[in-house]
């Protein structure tokens, strides 16, 4: 057994005929952590002694005939998604030592298969970053090359999985966050169409935007994890009543009869040409796979990062007021009045980005700039929604690179915020109009960087994506390759 | 427009965060500099266009109103920094 290059679906095929355990399987991934995990970094918690137990208890459902497609699978979770008991802390100071008392709906379901999770992963703080260099924690090293960034903000959930130090992860994706860090560490990753996954015990970021999703290591083991989590709950008032579907019936071989759209303006200025070329192949691979090419535009894509940046900071200044100092949060037990209590807690807790974000979501929101910024942005958002609904009369997914470039180096954008929010340009979109997008690996550069193409398509149409990347994958072969770690 | 200290010393005020001088100032500039960027905002005119909130159409989601377990006082206490087995101790207000 290897579990460094072990799909969920094989590892289910072996624990079905008995070759092994859950308990070996979860043994065999906690030992590669303790190999690779002073190097890559991408866990805040390992819950070793639960992942052990909870694997017994597979076995156990296993051989009982219970159990669902993840029975004794070992997952990392990002550590923004609430685990009963074990501690959750968003990557921030400020709930360092939150430890809470209810699952998230997800967990749930995941338990409910019998998976078992062996610890809680790297994010920038309060999943607000690009590169996971905004974790009060550390910084996670990406498996490929360990001088440049995972990506962000899961970017412990992209590593563990290219690691070998979990089969498959749960991320979130506000920006990009799930899509961008997978395509820099070559696994694949999806956010699902805005409310097919519950957010109920997802800790808040930007509510209209938040959705989260599995990072795994091919398109296989992503509609597996993507069965699991999708579906109405009654906990999330936002989440979708829209039929939740078997979606590994969407792993079809051959593209015939779909169209694939380029977008011209993901292909502008500022597209690395070891990135373009890549994506190319891409294209060509799925041409060849019987699908139609057909160049679209999405003519507003400019202006997304531009209301992303009001959008997502002005929820996230109202989400993040429940950090306060007083029911969970860490609290500067010398202020003395209530109100020094919220200052001085919120300023000792909160990292730069974090207060970054709440500043110019407050100044977006104030009185007289209202309808400057977040009445404009969310015009803006209109117009980038009708984008899509023209482009989707003319093709059925839209095919593009994830990120302008591959991973950068650990702490070359440190002084830069805005050229970092702007590497974000290809994947904000999908979230303003609550698309589905995935990443799939494509390729990479020629210093060894993985890159991704992404995928995206109508709402509820992951599908579509299923199989667009599943013939990719098929099309390039190089899902078997992993790090050299 | 320019993001000066004072505009920034005031937002802080209102989001309950205390920065010392020296944060100001590299946060008034950080903050000009994205603003700046937001400004191509500008080169869309919004008349005749709706805003977008929320990207689903869901109409009010109602569930019948049925009792159900929740957390005990014990568990929603657990988490707080000051607290006396009944409810969350702060700083007297009045």
């Amino acid at each position: 057994m290897d579990v460094t290059t072990l799909t969920i679906h094989a590892a289910k095929e072996s624990l079905d005929k008995g070759e092994m355990t859950s308990v070996e399987l979860t043994q065999g991934v906690l030992d590669r952590i303790d190999t690779v995990e002073p190097q890559v970094q991408a866990f805040i918690t390992r819950t070793s002694e639960e992942a052990l137990a909870r694997a017994a208890e597979a076995d156990g459902m296993r051989k009982r005939g219970e159990g669902g497609a993840l029975c004794g699978i070992p997952l990392g979770i990002k550590d923004v998604i609430c685990t009963k008991g074990i501690r959750t802390t968003a990557g921030s100071k400020i709930i360092e030592n939150f430890v809470p008392p209810y699952d998230a709906s997800v967990m749930g379901k995941l338990y409910a298969q019998g998976a078992v999770c062996v610890g809680k992963l790297s994010m920038d703080e309060f999943a607000m970053g690009s590169g996971n260099e905004n974790c009060a924690f550390g910084t996670p090293h990406n498996p490929w090359s360990l001088e440049h960034i995972c990506g962000g903000s899961s970017g412990g959930s992209a590593a563990s999985v290219a690691a070998g130090q979990c089969l498959a992860s749960l991320g979130s994706d506000t920006g990009g966050s799930i899509r961008q860090p997978a395509s820099h560490c070559g696994v694949v990753g999806i956010k699902p169409t805005y409310g097919r996954v519950s957010r109920f015990g997802l800790l808040a970021f930007a509510s209209s935007l938040d959705q989260i999703g599995p990072l795994t290591r091919d398109v296989t083991d992503a509609a597996i994890m993507l069965n699991c989590l999708g579906g109405h709950d009654p906990k999330d008032s936002t989440s979708s009543r829209a039929e939740h579907e078997d979606y590994t019936t969407g792993l079809i071989s051959g593209m015939k009869g779909l169209t694939i759209g380029v977008p011209s303006e993901y292909f502008g200025a500022g597209l690395a040409p070891e990135v373009d070329k890549v994506i190319r192949n891409g294209i060509a691979v799925l041409q060849d796979a019987g699908a139609e090419v057909k160049e679209i535009s999405l003519p507003h894509t400019e202006y997304g990062v531009a209301a992303y940046y009001i959008i997502a900071p002005a929820e996230a200044s109202s989400n993040l007021a429940r950090y306060d100092g007083i029911r969970y949060t860490h609290r500067d037990m010398d202020a003395d009045s209530l109100l020094d209590v919220y200052r001085c807690s919120r300023s000792q807790g909160f990292g730069k980005e974090v207060k970054r974000r709440i500043l110019l979501g407050t100044y977006a929101l104030s009185s007289g700039y209202y309808d400057a910024y977040y009445k404009k942005a969310s015009q803006v958002r209109t117009l980038i929604v009708e984008d899509y609904r023209n482009a989707f009369k003319e093709c059925d997914v839209i095919v593009s690179p994830v990120t302008p470039t591959p991973a950068w180096k650990i702490g070359e954008k440190d002084s830069d915020p805005l050229s970092v929010y702007l590497s974000d340009l290809l994947t904000i979109p999908a979230n303003l109009a609550g698309v589905p997008g995935m990443s799939v690996p494509c390729g990479f550069s020629p210093d060894g960087l993985p890159i991704g193409m992404q995928l995206q398509a109508a709402h509820f149409a992951e599908k579509t994506l299923l199989q667009t990347g599943f013939n990719l994958e098929q099309g390039l072969g190089i899902q078997g390759k992993r790090p050299p770690l | 427009m320019s993001v000066s200290r004072a505009d920034v010393e005031k937002i802080a005020s209102l989001a309950r965060l205390e920065l010392s001088p020296a944060e100001m100032d590299v946060m008034a500039r950080e903050m000009d500099t994205i603003l700046g960027y937001v400004a191509k905002l500008d080169e869309i005119d919004g008349t005749n266009i709706k805003p977008t909130t929320h990207v689903l159409d869901i109409e009010n989601s109602f569930r019948d109103d049925v009792v159900k377990p929740s957390l005990s006082q014990e568990e929603a206490l657990a988490n707080g920094p000051d607290q006396n087995g009944e409810a969350f101790v702060v700083p007297r207000i009045i």
